[in-house]
């Protein structure tokens, strides 16, 4: 098989049943699999709840690991809304031209970087390196910090050996408690003060809240990143006339982006905690009990997307629900896709052709099912 | 060449002239308040949210089934309610009055 092909895990339970369960450290999951039940509990958080306990609804769940509260995903409307226009216009600044230059820069650097090794290995020095200083970008602190987040790995809670690492998790936590620190001692452009002067109901956000919403910045964004951009590299590799195609018509980049999005969907799922009894796809779900939006089953359902196990670079019409639906839309995708755009856009002019060299794939392990979700290696030669 | 007229949440009327694209890259390149048409006009972000005036209904015609099913969940949604990447900027639409939705 090629290094870009990811099949449908989730095919067969989609269609038979429309559910699939697993077991999450002795707290059951049921997965939703299918497009429209997916973004119909994705609607209705009275039933499926997201502020219940802090990393409850991640799967793995993380409650073993944290007691903060991730702001504003692990918040209920209306108090949601309430934080997520706190911090809704800083994260929609990737709209700004002045910031997209900026980004077009950092990326151009990783990507001269690439141009001139013999082979380059993607995901630590290629997506790591891009996906922590955009961070930097975004979080408007200083490009050296970069640094340290990369040796830091591609994962904030995942090490090598173990899928929460608690140890892992403090190093960050201890990070952003400092940072926080100075922020409030010498306040600057950056988000961490920008969270310190906000209010909510009339109060000033606590440093656990500020806390919050900076781990998630953290966490959400990164392997997810790093794995969109790694498999898109797999994908122009193997399919080197679409970045020709690409040169062409540099209109069809945003389509490409979207269905790159789509057909990897760097984030399989997201749980949810079941507020009453109720039913997803006739399957009855107790309360208390967690179900999961699988966002990559979704993505493949083949109600909605005509060829949905191929990469339709110019598909139109392509509701996907890759950056999740509803309330809880991600935060970071305005963000995410301009570093999409501006990367395809980069290597569609400055690369003729990419080798894959050697890849390593990674695979999720989620009890009944076995999805690829991107790569533990890829190395591969970039050509001019 | 269209004459297109959007009100915003804060009730401001801006008319703008467009000949092609859609109704959301016409709001975009204008700067068009609560338009951020973030998906770029694929259906999948519902960021283009608009209502069209009762009376330009019959000059937008109806919304295809994909694009109702992504306004079915929104909070928003009204009979009026379209995603305005969904629409393209043409002579038909002269005149049509769009109320921005966030
Ligand atoms: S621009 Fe995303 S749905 Fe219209």
């Amino acid at each position: 098989m090629k290094a870009s092909e990811f099949s449908d895990a989730f095919e067969e339970a989609r269609q038979e049943k429309g559910i699939g369960k697993m077991n999450d450290q002795n707290d059951p999951v049921t997965m939703v699999l299918r497009h429209k039940e997916v973004r119909k509990c994705a609607h209705n958080w009275k039933t499926f709840q997201s502020g219940a306990e802090p990393g409850r609804i991640v799967i793995p769940s993380e409650v073993n690991i944290r007691d903060t509260r991730q702001i504003p995903f692990e918040v209920d409307p209306p108090m949601h809304k309430t934080f997520r226009d706190i911090v809704d216009p800083w994260f929609k600044r990737p709209l700004e031209a002045d910031y997209q230059n900026g980004l077009t820069k950092i990326i151009e650097g990783v990507v001269a970087k690439a141009l001139n090794s013999n082979s380059i290995e993607i995901v630590s020095e290629f997506s790591l390196p891009l996906q922590s200083r955009a961070l930097t970008y975004l979080l408007n602190t200083p490009y050296s910090d970069a640094d340290l987040w990369i040796s830091w790995g591609t994962h904030v809670f995942r090490s090598e050996d173990s899928d929460l690492d608690a140890g892992k998790a403090n190093i960050l936590y201890d990070y952003i408690d400092k940072e926080i620190d100075r922020a409030i001692e010498n306040p600057s452009e950056d988000l961490y003060s920008m969270l310190l002067a906000s209010e909510v109901n009339g109060k000033k956000l606590t440093k656990e809240e500020v806390k919050g919403v900076i781990i998630l910045t953290f966490s959400g964004g990164r392997d997810t990143v790093i794995n969109a951009v790694t498999n898109s590299i797999s994908y122009f590799a193997e399919h080197p006339k679409s970045l020709e195609i690409i040169k062409e018509k540099p209109e069809m980049i945003n389509n490409a982006v979207e269905e790159l999005v789509r057909y990897f969907s760097p984030l399989t799922q997201m749980g949810r905690v079941v507020t009453e009894d109720t039913h997803v796809c006739e399957h009855a779900v107790k309360a208390d009990t967690r179900i999961s939006l699988c966002w990559a089953s979704a993505n493949r359902d083949e109600k909605v997307f005509e060829n949905p196990n191929e990469v339709v670079l110019d598909r139109k019409i392509n509701p996907h629900v890759g950056f999740g639906f509803s309330h809880h839309n991600c935060l970071g995708a305005t963000h995410a896709r301009q570093i999409l755009r501006i990367l395809l856009s980069i290597l569609s002019k400055e690369v003729t052709s990419i080798e894959v060299l050697e890849a390593k794939e990674n695979i999720e392990n989620l009890d009944n099912f076995e999805r690829k979700i991107g790569f533990d290696s890829l190395t591969v030669k970039f050509n001019k | 060449m269209a004459k297109i007229t959007f009100i915003t949440s804060d009730n401001e009327s801006v008319t703008v002239e467009g000949t092609s694209g859609s109704v959301m890259e016409l709001a975009v390149n204008n700067n068009i308040k609560g338009i951020d048409g973030d998906c770029g006009g694929v259906c999948s972000c519902a960021t283009c949210h608009v209502y069209v005036a009762p009376d330009s209904v019959a000059k937008t015609g109806e919304a295809s089934e994909l694009e109702n099913d992504m306004l079915e969940f929104d909070d928003l949604t009204n009979e009026y309610s379209r995603l305005s990447c969904q629409l393209q900027v043409s002579e038909d639409l002269d005149g049509v009055i769009f109320k921005v939705a966030k």
